[in-house]
This record gives structure tokens, sequence and C-alpha cells, in this order.
């Protein structure tokens, strides 16, 4: 399976160095690697969810607990997790450290996988998400670090999306 | 069964718990019968209310945390069930008020009014103590169950479908929220 090793290790690393206690996961290709270090690392308390949207509120126990959490999912779960995203992390001013895999897009052959991408970008926008990308592994421990830092300076969803080019190699 | 008279019956457990609620009338009524700072009223993104709660339990292990859930919540979130079996934190205690009706929305009625047994989706997900209750009494007992039995339980109680007048309070959400993470906070310097 082409997913990058050597990046996920990269995410993961950076993830580590942010201090995140707990991460939620639903699996998706790209996310495999990531969620087996996950679940290799006895530090790391992984919660692996039926549906996306629970991730929100675990991760918003979590910020009660005082523990630092991510979400990992692909963009499809994160179409899923709108309401919980407005409903709860916008309206109760919760961090979100999202990292979202960002199927669909430039490169995709899953014809399935299409218009999830097609509204990705939009969709964030509209809900007033910042977000940037992972698209190298050069920037990405950086990037993580300041997404996570503008998550709990503002205390609001950030979300950072998982490029082709970072997580695929072909 | 009135929900408030089970409230009332488990109070003094509540006060020393880590309790989230869903919202509407379940949210209003343990706020009518005196607000805590170890309370937090979820008051929307109907479902999560369980999940934040697993949150809050796998991340403080040694701290008893107290779902109060709902029919109408607990089924747009029925995957919260397995989730929470997946990995049952031993002091985590959901109660969900089953009044079969969707009560602060107007009162329509959900599908454990024509016969879906939240009890038996409980159990079937792994929960390991699950228990259905139709008396303030009975209520009580269970929960005094849970509390000794130092396991993920879940406990239906069948309620009337009344509530209060309205189900705005004085607390604002934020306000809530924000007094809510620095007192869990003050537990763990404790």
């Amino acid at each position: 399976m082409p997913v990058s090793l050597t990046n996920s290790k990269v995410i993961y690393d950076a993830l580590k160095e942010c201090h995140i206690r707990l991460l939620s996961a639903l699996p998706e290709t790209w996310l495999v690697h990531l969620i087996r270090m996950a679940d290799d690392d006895p530090e790391m308390i992984l919660v692996r969810l039926a549906k996306e949207e629970e991730g929100v509120g675990i991760s918003a126990g979590a910020h009660f607990a005082g523990a630092k959490s991510a979400m990992l999912m692909q963009n499809h779960g994160f179409l899923a997790s709108i309401n919980g995203i407005v409903s709860f992390a916008h309206l109760y001013k919760i961090p979100l450290l999202m990292l979202i895999s960002y199927r669909g897009s430039f490169g995709e052959r899953d014809p399935w996988q299409t218009q999830g991408g097609n509204v990705t970008e939009p969709v964030l926008r509209a809900l007033g998400i910042p977000y940037s990308f992972l698209d190298s592994a050069d920037a990405a421990k950086k990037r993580i670090q300041q997404a996570q830092t503008l998550a709990e300076s503002s205390l609001q969803p950030v979300a950072l999306l998982l490029m082709r080019d970072m997580m695929w190699e072909e | 069964m009135l929900r408030l008279d089970c409230l009332r019956s488990i109070y003094s457990e509540l006060e020393n718990s880590i309790v989230v609620t869903i919202m509407g009338a379940v949210a209003a009524e343990l706020h009518s019968l005196g607000h805590r700072p170890n309370f937090f009223y979820l008051q929307h993104a109907m479902g999560l209310a369980s999940s934040t709660g697993l949150g809050l339990a796998l991340c403080l292990p040694e701290q008893r945390v107290i779902v109060v859930d709902g029919d109408g919540s607990l089924l747009m979130n029925l995957g919260s069930l397995s989730t929470m079996a997946r990995y049952r934190p031993r002091k985590l205690i959901h109660v969900i008020f089953d009044n079969e009706s969707l009560l602060s929305v107007g009162g329509f009625p959900t599908a454990t009014s024509t016969g879906t047994d939240l009890e038996g989706i409980a159990r079937a997900a792994g929960i390991p103590r699950v228990a259905t209750v139709r008396s303030v009494e009975n209520f009580k007992a269970a929960v005094a169950d849970a509390l000794q039995g130092n396991e993920l339980t879940t406990i239906v109680a069948k309620v009337e479908a009344t509530g209060p007048a309205g189900y705005v309070t004085d607390l604002a959400l934020l306000e809530n929220r924000f007094q809510f993470r620095r007192h869990i906070q003050s537990l763990k310097k404790g």
C-alpha cells in the first residue's frame, strides 16, 4: 500500500511534540499508519469511532479534562461532523485540531471520493474554520504546531488538510 | 415516574461527580435543583453528551463521570454506545431518561414509543452493566449499584413526557463551559 510511512511518522511525531494525549479516529486508507502508530503508543489514548462527529464530543471532554487532543478523519467524516462542530465546538468555544485527509482532489482515482473533494474547502470557508495544507514533510511539523497553537488560543476548530503529495507515494 | 424526582433522588451523587447533561428539560430541571460548577449542560449538539462523558472519563479515569442523556439524543448517536462499550471506562455512568418523546420540540414520539429498547441496544453494544427502571426507588438503587459496581453502566429510566415550563436558565452557555473546565482543573490540583 503506497501510503507514506515516512510522512505519516513525521505527522505522528509532530502531534507528540504538541503533547497530544488523545487521538480520535475513523480509519481511511491514508490514515492507516497514523492510526497504527497511535495504537502502538502506550502514552496515546486512541479512540476508534463509529462516526466522526463523536470525536467532537470526545475532544471537548478531553479539553475539559485538560488534555490536548486531535481528530483524524477523512473529509467525508468532516462533512459528517458539521452539526457537532457548529453546535458544540463553535457554540461553546472548544479548540479542535482536525487532521482531515483531502480525498477527491487532484489525482483522485476513486470516483466515489470526488464530490466530497469538491466541497471540502467551500464548507470549511462557510463555517469560518481556519485551515491550511500538509503537502510536504518539510513544513509539516511547524504547521501542525501552528495549527494547534491557533486552536488553543482562539478556542475554535482549526483544520489541516492532509494532501495526496504528503500521504501517498506512487 | 418524573425525571425531576429521579434527579432529586441522586442529587447528592451528582454533586460529587463530573456531570454532563443533554439540553432541554434535563438541563433545566437539574439546574432548578441547584447548579454546581461540576455540571455541564450541553445545550445543543444532540447526541454528543455521551461522547463528551467518554472523553472526560478516558482522560480522568479516577473521576466519577455521570452522563444524563435522553432517548431522543441517544437515538441520534447510537454508535456512541458501541464506542463507550469498546473502551468501557470503569467510573462512567450513563443515565438515559426515556420519555419516548422529543419533548422540548413539542412532544413528538420517538422510536422508543413504538418498541425500540435502549437497554437491549446498550447490552447488545457491549455495555457491561445495563438496567431499566420504572420507579424512583429503583432508579436510586440502580445508580447506587452502578456507583458500587465500578464498571461502565447504562441505566434506562422510563419517565413521563412532562417537563418544566421553560428551558432557558440564567446560566450563559459560555459561563457554564468555562466554570466547568476551571472546576475540573482545580480537582486535578487538589
